[in-house]
């Protein structure tokens, strides 16, 4: 579960996680809100990002290979200037669009600003921290109990479900393509209730040794102003930049 | 081809203001449910919760190549609804949906009222329904809980696709044909809920085969009462 951490001493990394979730999700709202005319708040959304990532020493390699997640809306976003309504243009033989191209264009800039500003603060944030701070934000505590316990079980899960795939691979079972998947279909259940049984055993021996809903935390403190402050730049910025590109146009 | 939602919606697909909407449609949906299910939530199922929860994002990463860049997933509302109630249900779901926008970036952050309305509130409160009435009409066997589970997957999953058609109808940023969308959402998802029926139902029947009293929805029908809390939902 966590891949997608990148274990670095940079600033960045030692934010409080409530103050840095805030700030990606007021970045991605300015983003999501900009007019999808405004070619130039665009760059200026992605100089941000480079230099947030430049700070946490996150490489932009590492940032461009799990983008990859985003592919599926960029296929789309190629097809809408051939399926959309409205005026055409044609250019190199073909003829597009114009309203889906802007479409296309608005997909792929905001969806791909937000999968950046939501990688990175993942890359700086362990799991764990995250549910601290959304805790600290006043998410329900049922919610991030139940967040804890399926990001254990993620891992119980998946470990149960090797354990298994090798049982049935040493005796003799070589399944090709698509047929493993009636392995896997009759073996769901039984996944699910080993996964089970071994959770409830780790939350019995949670329970007795004091669990109550809440996983205990280091230094209980809030973040400081200055983190607050620091963190907010970046919505702060990205709100500058819109807003100077609406009165320069 | 007409849409795609190979994962959740992603931000700028459906424009600002009726993101915002659903937002807070989500959020006074998920407070509702905050408070049910607290009530619920004992020794028993806060467990079952988070197993839940992982096995649905883990089913979530399994994606159906339907068609060239059409693509979909599993939603796993009802098997939530069967194994912990539609209120502890519907929140593992959102938890689910939260993770991965904040951590895999997996759907949009600003979309994500509208991933949550769908596949949290809607897809949920649809199999949840479906589930009450089955149970009350089918006989009370094993092989009825199985049946139920994979009709209400494949109604529930393709309620909640039309969950989307109806947000890209009042807020799509581009134009496409709202029939073309709907037909592919409709179509794409009834395959993609008959998959996740089959899962839901074999994990279903199993679990009530061996550990009867790990199945929330069968609370209702159980003769001794095992633990000091029965009978609370239908």
């Amino acid at each position: 579960m966590e891949r997608l951490f990148l274990a670095r001493a940079s600033r960045v990394h030692r934010l409080a996680p409530e103050v840095k979730i805030a700030a990606v999700l007021l970045f991605t709202i300015v983003v999501v809100i900009t007019p999808r005319e405004e070619f130039a708040a665009f760059a200026g959304y992605a100089v941000l990002i480079a230099l947030v990532a430049a700070l946490a020493r996150v490489p932009a390699g590492w940032l461009l290979q799990r983008s990859t997640i985003e592919l599926p809306f960029v296929l789309l976003a190629v097809v809408l200037p051939f399926a959309g309504h409205g005026e055409r243009v044609d250019w190199l033989g073909m003829s597009l669009s114009i309203d889906g191209l802007y479409g296309a264009w608005n997909i792929f800039a905001k969806g791909t600003l937000g999968v950046l500003a939501s990688l990175l603060l993942a890359a700086t944030t362990t799991m764990r921290d995250l549910i601290l701070g959304l805790d600290r934000l006043r998410c329900p505590t049922v919610i991030t109990q139940i967040m804890t316990f399926m990001l254990r079980y993620v891992d119980v899960l998946i470990d149960d479900a090797r354990r298994m795939r090798i049982a049935r691979l040493s005796r003799g079972y070589d399944p090709r393509f698509l047929w493993q998947v009636k392995a896997f279909a009759v073996g769901v259940g039984a996944l699910f209730l080993r996964s089970y049984e071994r959770g409830e055993r780790v939350y019995l021996a949670m329970l007795s040794r004091g669990y109550a809903g809440r996983m205990p935390s280091a230094g209980d403190t809030t973040a400081p102003a200055r983190e607050w402050a620091l963190s907010s730049t970046l919505p702060v910025a990205a709100a500058g930049i819109a807003v100077a590109a609406a009165i320069l146009a | 081809m007409d849409d795609v939602r190979a994962m959740h919606i992603a931000n700028g697909i459906i424009n600002g203001p009726v993101s915002a909407i659903f937002i807070l449609i989500a959020v006074a949906g998920l407070a509702v449910c905050v408070r049910r299910a607290k009530v619920d939530l004992d020794d028993r199922l806060a467990p079952m919760a988070g197993l839940v929860a992982a096995f649905i994002f883990a089913v979530q990463m399994l994606n159906f190549q339907v068609l060239p860049g059409v693509s979909g997933h599993l939603l796993g509302g009802t098997l939530a609804v069967i194994l912990v109630g539609p209120w502890v249900g519907a929140l593992c779901v959102a938890t689910v949906l939260l993770v991965q926008a904040l951590v895999f970036a997996d759907g949009g952050l600003t979309a994500i009222g509208l991933n949550i309305t769908n596949m949290a509130l809607i897809g949920t409160a649809a199999a949840y329904l479906l589930v009450a009435l089955l149970l009350r009409v089918l006989p009370r066997t094993v092989g009825s809980l199985g049946t139920t589970a994979l009709i209400a997957s494949v109604i529930g999953v393709v309620v909640a696709s039309l969950g989307f058609v109806a947000e890209y109808a009042l807020g799509g940023t581009t134009e496409l044909s709202l029939g073309g969308v709907a037909a592919t959402m409709a179509g794409v998802h009834t395959l993609i809920g008959i998959g996740e029926g089959l899962i839901a139902a074999t994990t279903v029947v199993t679990v009530a085969k061996v550990r009867p009293d790990l199945v929330y929805a069968l609370r209702a029908f159980r003769k001794q009462p095992t633990v000091a809390k029965t009978g609370v939902t239908a």
